[in-house]
């Protein structure tokens, strides 16, 4: 388990990405995008929640998602974020950035097989 | 900014927090560890929404706005702090602007005309020594001169030539004086006025004479026209007849004079005969390129010798025409215009703004004493914000911010008060009835120096302190924050000096108002040698009754006997001259060997009694002193000592130089007459000749004529004008108090008084403010230390005197740089003194007795606080 630190830059395009893939199937509050990340991970990625805004805020500006109120599952008011094509985009680059990362961790580690 | 974006962006956390709060109690927690869970897991929620705000107002200009937002709080939260120093500001800032407004309307102001630096007057150098007749007020040259130069004048493209005089327009009860201009052909072309309606007045209209056409200024045509278009039937009744309006000039231009308005033009004409004698023009042309002043001026002054030759008077003295051969005519830049306002109070004015540049120093120095006292109270936060993080550069614009605010509020303050200020000096000058027409609009030029004055009081003095407030070091300054018992030296240093400042300049100041207001009581409460309370003087003119020359003597006796049978009248003297408000009257008289100029006055025998003058040997004037009879003569006391070397005058015989309309005439000498002042008060008394006027050689359809009264000056002013209004209808006059004659002849010295009065008291408050503001810092800094000393068994007395020692020793070193500093800017006064000098012993003494009693005060009050200090209060404080 590890915590994610706000400021530590790989970790933050890495809390971008995973947002953007949380939306990926459609729009959800800040509330849900924590508990699916958490719950996705076993609870391995605990992600402080109140980390989440800024760097929903960050994605808004950048243009990748949206954002709009809404009613949640419970009737709460609720700000909910939808994906744009932009970012559906930037998930992909991201992705395929990660997954190139992921190989070359491996195969530092694995040299072998 | 997204202000509105960032309340919802924060809105949302909360909502965040009371789902994650409902998931848990779903979870079965109590509600209140359930919150507890959720605000855990959340984080800070302080910290993400500064983070969230940051990334909503990360823009520059945003950060101002915040910056300007946290100055208005502080100057809110600080109501003390923030009325003295914008007080202070806008009374430095609004009195500068408002006497550069005047200086500025009287003397920078350059005409609006087509290229006004390329104008110059032409002018005989050094002036016509009061040769011959000055008529008119910038009457410079006489017409045969002005035909030479307009027939030759190699440095000009064009000449031209003008003069000012009152005209009177309608006829009968709808009479009105007006202000009018007599111009030749070329005024309006070579000035490059261009006309705003009609046509201007061109060279054709000067041939026919008498003229029949006239030009309107702009506000005579709205006013009188009602801004109606003008046709050929447009007439007016103007100087005796009817005159075609052929144009309006446009708004802006109002004449060459400024102080001046113009309402009337009319094209000179060319009279039957050309006085080379009468002064009564003012010639200016339009440099050719390539010409300066200078190089005009040396060309006229080659061209002079066969000017004044072709131009010689006649009926002179050989001595008078000598001296008018040698005349040299010079050019004078004239894009200014030409001025009486500024020749009077140029000085005085420049005088003034030198004072309100002062105030506005002390008002800095005051400024900078407050933000440094500030700032220091401040230096903790300041300490702990850059302790927290808070970039250096980010402490010094809010700083900076937080003056700038200030002085823009004390400069917006200060242009208002200006404008009022200005209205009020432009309404004290016209005194009386004169009309001053000034435009002292905000200018650009105003509006600039404004603006520079503030921003430089606000970066200099605003930022000083702050830079070493924010220069200190974090640690160090938390650590003595409050206590300040050894940091604060060279802060302490500082503001001592500006306070040194302060005192010595409010003493300048202070001095130098209370010079202005004694010279003005001088002024006001001197012995003129005449007796002018209840007097009420008159100017009657008769040209309309058509009297012959011989019967216009027993005309004007008959005219005041009807004025001495007014109930209330105790006495009236018919003059040629009245003495004390302006103007003079000379001739070039000759008696033994000595050959000078004598003050000349011609009045009937009632005048020494009317006016008080006492004889004091010898006889006035009677009945037998005709104008048959031998030519007599009263001298006074200046004109023995000066001609006569003391000895009796009485029986001796002086000869009046020859001029036209006077020849030369012996008068004997019958009687000797007190010293009076004659020209005005301020001048020497002239050596002094009174001749019976059945004696004048020149009577005219006009006279002087001075009323002693037992009533006020205002019923005998309304009896004699009914008086003579009943007798005779036709004849013109004007009469008021003598009295306020001479007082608004006074104006300028009455200004200086009343504005350096009142600056010099402004500068002492400002001062006693500062030095008030700053011994009850050092008091406040001191506090523990005087607590010790309590403590220790120092009484009360010993603790006054010991912040007392430092106050006075302040004030000492003000007072003393002070009183160099006013002895030195004393001389640039001299001139404007009237009965003082300027380095006057008692003045400087009195102001620095006076400066020393309200610093003693101001030090006082901090002192007697510091010495009731509770000393266990006192220990545990901070």
């Amino acid at each position: 388990m590890f915590l994610m630190e706000k400021r530590s830059e790989i970790l933050q395009g890495t809390l971008d990405m995973l947002i953007l893939q949380t939306l990926a199937p459609g729009p959800a509050h800040g509330h849900t995008i924590a508990q699916v990340i958490e719950h996705r991970s076993e609870d391995v990625l605990l992600i402080e929640h109140g980390s989440l805004y800024p760097a929903l805020h960050r994605l808004e500006d950048r243009g990748w998602i949206v954002s709009f109120w809404g009613t949640s599952e419970n009737n709460r008011k609720a700000r909910y974020y939808r994906l744009t094509a932009a970012g559906r985009k930037q998930l992909s680059v991201e992705t395929s950035r990660w997954e190139r990362v992921v190989r070359a961790v491996n195969q530092v580690l694995r040299p072998a097989e | 900014m997204s202000w509105k974006r960032y309340r919802q962006r924060s809105s949302e956390i909360e909502s965040h927090l009371a789902m994650e709060t409902a998931d848990n109690i779903a979870r079965g927690m109590t509600p209140g560890d359930a919150a507890d869970a959720a605000r855990r897991k959340f984080g800070n929620p302080t910290l993400i929404r500064e983070e969230i705000y940051r990334m909503n107002t990360a823009s520059w200009l945003e950060s101002i706005l915040q910056d300007l937002r946290h100055g208005a709080r502080m100057m809110v939260t600080n109501p003390g702090f923030t009325l003295i120093a914008v007080l202070s500001l806008a009374l430095g800032i609004g009195a500068n602007t408002a006497i550069f407004q005047l200086l500025n309307a009287v003397r920078l102001r350059s005409l609006p005309v087509r290229a006004p630096h390329e104008l110059a007057e032409v002018k005989i150098v050094g002036g016509n020594h009061g040769m011959g007749v000055n008529n008119g007020l910038y009457a410079e040259l006489t017409r045969p001169i002005w035909e030479e130069i307009r027939r030759d004048h190699p440095a000009f493209s064009g000449v031209f030539a003008w003069n000012q005089q009152g005209m009177a327009l309608g006829e009968g009860k709808d009479f009105v004086d007006t202000s009018g201009i007599v111009v030749s052909g070329d005024f309006f072309r070579v000035l490059g006025v261009d006309p705003w309606r009609g046509r201007l007045i061109a060279p054709e209209d000067e041939h026919t004479c008498p003229g029949s056409v006239a030009v309107l200024s702009y506000g005579l045509w709205q006013s009188r026209l009602g801004g109606r278009e003008i046709d050929a039937n447009t007439k007016l009744f103007i100087e005796g007849r009817y005159r075609q309006i052929v144009g309006v000039t446009p708004p802006s231009f109002q004449g060459l004079a400024v102080g001046d308005r113009f309402d009337i033009a009319l094209p000179a004409c060319m009279p039957k005969e050309l006085y080379t004698n009468s002064f009564e023009i003012n010639v200016m042309g339009r440099l050719k390129p390539g010409w300066t002043v200078a190089s005009a001026s040396a060309q006229l002054a080659g061209q002079s010798a066969g000017i004044m030759a072709a131009t010689e008077i006649t009926g002179y003295d050989s001595t008078s025409v000598k001296k008018y051969r040698q005349f040299l005519l010079g050019a004078y830049p004239a894009a200014h215009g030409v001025s009486n306002l500024r020749n009077t109070y140029d000085s005085s004015l420049r005088l003034l703004l030198a004072i309100t540049g002062l105030v506005l120093l002390i008002a800095c120095a005051n400024l900078a004493n407050l933000m440094l006292a500030r700032a220091s109270t401040r230096e903790r936060e300041i300490a702990v914000r850059l302790a927290l993080g808070a970039a250096r550069g980010r402490v010094m614009r809010q700083l900076l911010v937080e003056s700038a605010l200030l002085a823009a509020v004390g400069a917006a303050l200060g242009v208002g008060l200006a404008e009022v200020l200005s209205r009020a000096l432009v309404i004290s000058l016209a005194n009386g009835g004169d009309n001053v027409v000034l435009s002292t609009g905000m200018d650009w030029r105003v509006l600039l120096f404004a603006a520079g004055v503030a921003a430089v009081t606000c970066v200099v003095f605003g930022m000083a302190p702050s830079f070493r407030a924010s220069g200190a070091d974090p640690v160090t300054a938390m650590r003595s924050g409050g206590r300040g018992m050894t940091a604060g030296r060279e802060r302490f240093s500082f503001q001592r000096a500006m306070v040194v400042t302060q005192i010595s300049v409010s003493l300048v100041l202070l001095a130098g108002a209370l010079l202005f207001v004694r010279s003005f009581y001088n002024l006001m409460n001197f012995n003129p040698g005449i007796r002018e309370e209840g007097l009420t003087v008159a100017f009657i003119g008769f040209e309309k009754s058509n009297i012959a020359k011989d019967h216009m003597e027993e005309f004007k006796r008959e005219l005041k006997e009807d004025v001495r049978s007014i109930p209330g009248v105790t006495n009236a003297a018919i003059t040629t001259h009245v003495p004390l408000i302006g103007g003079s009257w000379g001739h070039q008289i000759t008696i033994g060997k000595m050959d000078d100029g004598a003050a000349f006055t011609w009045a009937s025998p009632e005048y020494f009694e009317t006016m008080g003058i006492p004889l004091l040997s010898g006889r006035g004037f009677n009945q037998a002193d005709t104008a048959m009879a031998q030519r007599v003569a009263v001298v006074n006391q200046t004109f023995v000592r000066h001609f006569l070397n003391g000895a009796d005058p009485i029986g001796q015989t002086l000869r009046t130089h020859p001029e036209p309309g006077y020849p030369s005439t012996v008068y004997q000498i019958v009687g000797v007459m007190a010293d009076s002042k004659y020209q005005n008060v301020r001048d020497e008394t002239p050596s002094f000749v009174i001749a019976p006027i059945t004696q004048f050689p020149d009577h005219g359809p006009v006279t002087a004529m001075m009323i002693r009264s037992t009533l006020p000056a205002a019923v005998t002013v309304d009896s004699v004008k009914r008086r003579i209004a009943e007798r005779h209808p036709e004849i013109s006059m004007y009469a008021g108090s003598f009295q306020e004659r001479i007082r608004s002849g006074m104006l300028r010295e009455r200004l200086l008084a009343m504005l350096s009065g009142f600056f010099g008291l402004l500068a002492a408050l400002l001062g006693m403010l500062g030095l008030y503001g700053v011994i009850s810092y050092i008091v406040m800094q001191r506090r523990n230390e005087i607590g010790i000393r309590v403590a220790l068994g120092a009484n009360r007395g010993q603790v006054v005197g010991m912040v007392m020692r430092q106050a006075g020793l302040l004030l000492v070193i003000g007072v003393a740089i002070g009183a160099v500093l006013s002895l030195a800017a004393g001389r640039a006064a001299e001139s404007l003194l009237f009965g003082l000098k300027p380095n006057d012993a008692l003045t400087l003494a009195t102001a620095a007795g006076l400066l020393a009693a309200i610093g003693g005060v101001a030090s006082f009050l901090p002192a007697r606080r510091a010495s009731k200090l509770d000393p266990m209060a006192a220990l545990r404080c901070d």
